[in-house]
């Protein structure tokens, strides 16, 4: 009979989240769920005929194999929080923006955007896809803000809300300045490039014209705008530059842009020739797009994370006469009693009062096993409590905590690492500068003695041609590209900088938990006696269980079959239980299985029995990364290598096996222990690269030259760090550090075709000849050939990094 | 000749006319989701999307 079931059913997907469902008895009009909470949303959509939900994407949904607690978002109801996060409110009209992780296809849209018609009193509601954010507009009259939460939790898009989105509560606006500057540059470009064609032909007939005047006050006209609007910002850099007497790359730039302004001002007006005014325009115009290619963001990813992201916003506090109330973390006070319920993060120091506290650190302190509290023990803030719900009396305000005074190092106060303007570009483009001043006055002098009326014209086109705009060029799109290339390997990189300080870098320093090894999947090895026929008894009951535990043991058993699980029954913090084919299984804790106090404190031990019959129990260990070896193996040619770890030293050997005898290793590290090794490194001269993964990381992170955070998923926390790259990518990391350190090659070689433009040029100019048809087709001409170059050696050294 | 003039003029007063669009397009925020408007407009309004955008009107009214 579990045959014929097992076979109607093996080959089933869960008809809202496409999970994989073996033996499930939840059907409703021949659909199939996997748990109760995927089908608790289809009802929910159902009901409100939105099934189109399920016809835009197959299975568009979530898995919702979790429970809600009710009233988990009571605390939006309290006037002060909710202020904080409205943003626009009207009489009984308010705008909210909500992140909604779980967005992920074009169904999410559809649905999110449907929800006025599934909670009344939401008026409007308009998806970010990019930065999975829902705006919504709502009638305060009509409806909460609580409930607006619960309605997106009830259809599986359970809202983000963090202490970060109040402390920064300002809404980040996009910057659309520098695309209109851009814009607006184009335009003029183009239409002067098009007024100009007369004088690139050389149609000698116009000349005395009319049109002559005609097209030169045009031109005039359409490089106001460019000169005034679109440049303003190589000015104002220009300007700071002179004032903190700093010769930066854009003052030579300014220099060229006024300089041909203002000659191409006087050529027109006192009628003796047409000016440059279409190479000015082409300089700005392409030097803008350089930049804004440089500086794009990446909405979807966040670089600045700090603890404020992960905490949550709101807590349940409990009056002296025993009422419970929703308030902000932010106004918790020492000797404040709150109630923590499961699966929810502990905001501040405090000393468990009620309850049974099983916390796992393993996001602060790297400790991959939940540590169990008894009553009158202190509770550090960051752990996440795995065991119902506790109440607790706060001992620290929040950012006094343990965990948080992290963010009061010195570290986070100043930025200590170098900003583009430390860039080798800007020590380059000082040398061309001086350069550039001894041409053009080596060249005024000779003019002055030979023919005094040439020697104005000259020195205005040497300024006008060697403007290093082609060293800028070459700089920005050789990092954009090389972002982008390295973007495919889903290696995110905050800024261009980063692309230089990896080059220099002599020292990697990992972390273990979680960066080393694999933050999901755990390696369960079992002691003891047991048939393969009781391994498929385990393995039906484990895969039950969305414990992390029971995860590691379904993943090491898999490939077993799978029977049906009648009575399933989970205690939270004990162990599952539950009877397949007749046979009582049972799988937890030492108490849970033989009613002994053993090993309690080592939670990774797994006991197992089957009809009340001890069998022998699971370890489980972590996983190294693969191709760790390999990895390892090839950045120690290359750099000196030590691990910090907060766990234990147990792992040593192992990590010999991997590191050698010459890496540096050290246990038991506090997250403030990581952030001074990695100073006292950098004060020893060493260029450190920090690799981490979670909030015990974030100070080592900060302080090092280049920290990168490892994610396995994208959509997880990760700390404040230069760069947020993806676990499955680990393999490449040697390859990606040294096409980073290409970086260099590439901006030379550009440089090089640039120069070899300017020297041309300069050659036109120094003699006097500088045609304004020369410099508009020298302009473009090297703006391109440097664009051309940078791709073509970009992608050839992006090929090592491919398989 | 003169007629060029007109000509030329003409058609950078229609770029200007394009100019202004983009102008426009940048401040009212069309470059800052550039992803979610392309599927929204594939997807079909049925009448009760339509009752709810009464609705809206009825309350910018007020």
């Amino acid at each position: 009979m579990f045959l014929a079931e097992d076979k109607l059913k093996k080959n089933n997907t869960c008809f809202h989240c496409g999970d994989s469902v073996f033996n499930s008895d939840i059907v409703i009009e021949e659909k199939i769920f996997c748990c109760k909470g995927c089908k608790t949303v289809y009802e929910i959509i159902n009901q409100n005929n939105l099934c189109t939900y399920y016809e835009i994407d197959n299975a568009p949904g979530v898995n919702q194999n979790y429970e809600h607690r009710k009233g988990k978002f009571d605390f939006l109801d309290d006037v002060s929080i909710a202020n904080q996060l409205i943003h626009f409110k009207q009489d009984n009209l308010a705008h909210i923006t909500f992140y909604l992780p779980q967005m992920h296809c074009n169904s999410c849209i559809w649905i999110l955007e449907k929800l006025p018609e599934i909670e009344n009193g939401v008026l409007k509601s308009t998806v970010n896809f990019i930065k999975k954010e829902v705006t919504i507009q709502f009638d305060n009259s009509k409806t909460k803000l609580s409930k607006i939460a619960e309605k997106l939790t009830d259809i599986g898009y359970e809202p983000h809300i963090s202490l970060n989105d109040v402390s920064k509560k300002s809404l980040k606006k996009i910057d659309n300045t520098r695309i209109l500057k851009i814009g607006i540059a184009g335009f003029c470009f183009g239409n002067i490039m098009m007024f100009s064609f007369p004088e690139y032909f050389s149609l000698g007939k116009f000349d005395e014209s009319e049109f002559k005047y005609f097209f030169n006050y045009f031109n005039l006209i359409l490089a106001l705008p460019v000169f005034f609007y679109s440049a303003s910002e190589f000015f104002a850099s220009a300007l700071k530059s002179y004032q903190q007497k700093f010769l930066n790359i854009d003052t030579p730039i300014a220099l060229a842009i006024l300089i041909t302004f203002s000659r191409s001002l006087f050529e027109i007006i006192s009628n003796t020739g047409v000016g440059y005014l279409d190479s000015m325009s082409g300089i700005v115009f392409f030097m803008l797009i350089g930049r804004y290619l440089q500086n794009r963001t990446y909405q979807q990813i966040s670089f600045d994370r700090d603890f404020t992201s992960y905490f949550p916003l709101g807590v349940t506090r409990i009056d002296k006469d025993e009422k419970e109330q929703q308030i902000s973390v932010k106004d918790l006070k020492i000797g404040d009693r709150i109630k923590i319920f499961n699966e929810e993060i502990i905001p501040a120091d405090a000393i468990l009062f009620l309850g049974k506290a099983i916390i796992d650190y393993s996001f602060v302190t790297g400790e991959a096993t939940p540590v169990s509290k008894s009553i009158g023990e202190i509770i550090y803030a960051g752990g996440r409590q795995t065991n119902g719900a506790i109440e607790l009396e706060i001992v620290k305000e929040v950012s006094q905590s343990y965990l948080t005074q992290l963010w009061n190092n010195e570290a986070f106060k100043k930025n200590t690492k170098a900003t583009s303007d430390d860039s080798f570009i800007h020590t380059v483009s000082k040398y061309f500068t001086y350069a550039l001043f001894s041409v053009a006055i080596v060249t005024a002098v000779y003019w002055q003695l030979v023919n005094p009326s040439v020697a104005l014209n000259a020195i205005t086109s040497v300024l006008i041609v060697a403007c290093p705009c082609a060293l800028l060029l070459s700089a920005t799109f050789t990092n954009c590209n090389m972002i982008q290339q390295l973007n495919n390997l889903k290696f995110y990189v905050k800024s261009s900088s980063v692309l230089e300080r990896i080059a220099k870098i002599d020292t990697v320093v990992f972390d273990k938990t979680g960066t080393i090894t694999v933050q999901q999947i755990k390696n369960a090895v079992f002691f003891g006696k047991i048939n393969e026929y009781q391994k498929e008894l385990i393995f039906s009951l484990v895969s039950q269980s969305n414990h992390p535990l029971s995860k590691a043991i379904s993943f090491s058993l898999n490939n077993y079959k799978k029977h049906f699980v009648k009575d399933y029954n989970e205690i939270l913090g004990e162990g599952i239980s539950g009877i397949i084919e007749g046979k009582f299984v049972k799988i937890g804790s030492a108490r849970f299985i033989v009613n002994k106090e053993k090993n309690l404190s080592l939670g990774s031990t797994v006991y197992v029995s089957i009809d009340d019959v001890y069998l022998g129990y699971f370890e489980i260990k972590n996983v190294y990364r693969s191709h760790l070896k390999e990895v390892i193996w090839k950045l120690k040619k290359q750099f000196n290598l030590s691990i910090l770890s907060g766990d234990n030293n147990s792992e040593k050997e192992n990590l010999i096996n991997y590191f050698g005898e010459k890496a540096t290793m050290i246990f038991n590290q506090t997250p403030a222990d990581k952030l001074n090794y990695i100073q006292n490194l950098q004060i020893k001269g060493k260029v450190v690269l920090m690799f981490g993964d979670g909030l015990n990381d974030a100070g080592a992170l900060k302080q090092s030259d280049v920290g990168i955070a490892i994610s396995d998923n994208m959509n997880n926390f990760s700390p404040a760090c230069d760069v947020i790259m993806a676990g499955e990518h680990f393999n490449k990391l040697n390859e990606l550090i040294n096409f980073c350190k290409k970086q260099k090659t590439i901006i030379y070689a550009c440089f090089g075709i640039s120069i070899l433009y300017n020297i041309v040029g300069l050659y036109f100019s120094v003699i006097g000849e500088l045609k304004p048809v020369i410099a508009a087709i020298l302009m473009p001409a090297s703006s391109i050939s440097i664009i051309l170059v940078t791709i073509i050696l970009s992608t050839f050294f992006a090929r090592s990094l491919k398989d | 000749m003169s007629v060029i003039l007109i000509l030329i003029s003409a058609s950078l007063f229609i770029a200007l006319g394009f100019l202004g669009a983009f102008i426009w397009s940048v401040k009212s925020g069309q470059y800052e989701d550039d992803y979610t408007p392309s599927v929204r407009m594939l997807f079909e309004n049925d009448v009760k999307q339509k009752e709810t955008e009464n609705i809206l009107t009825e309350n910018k009214v007020k």
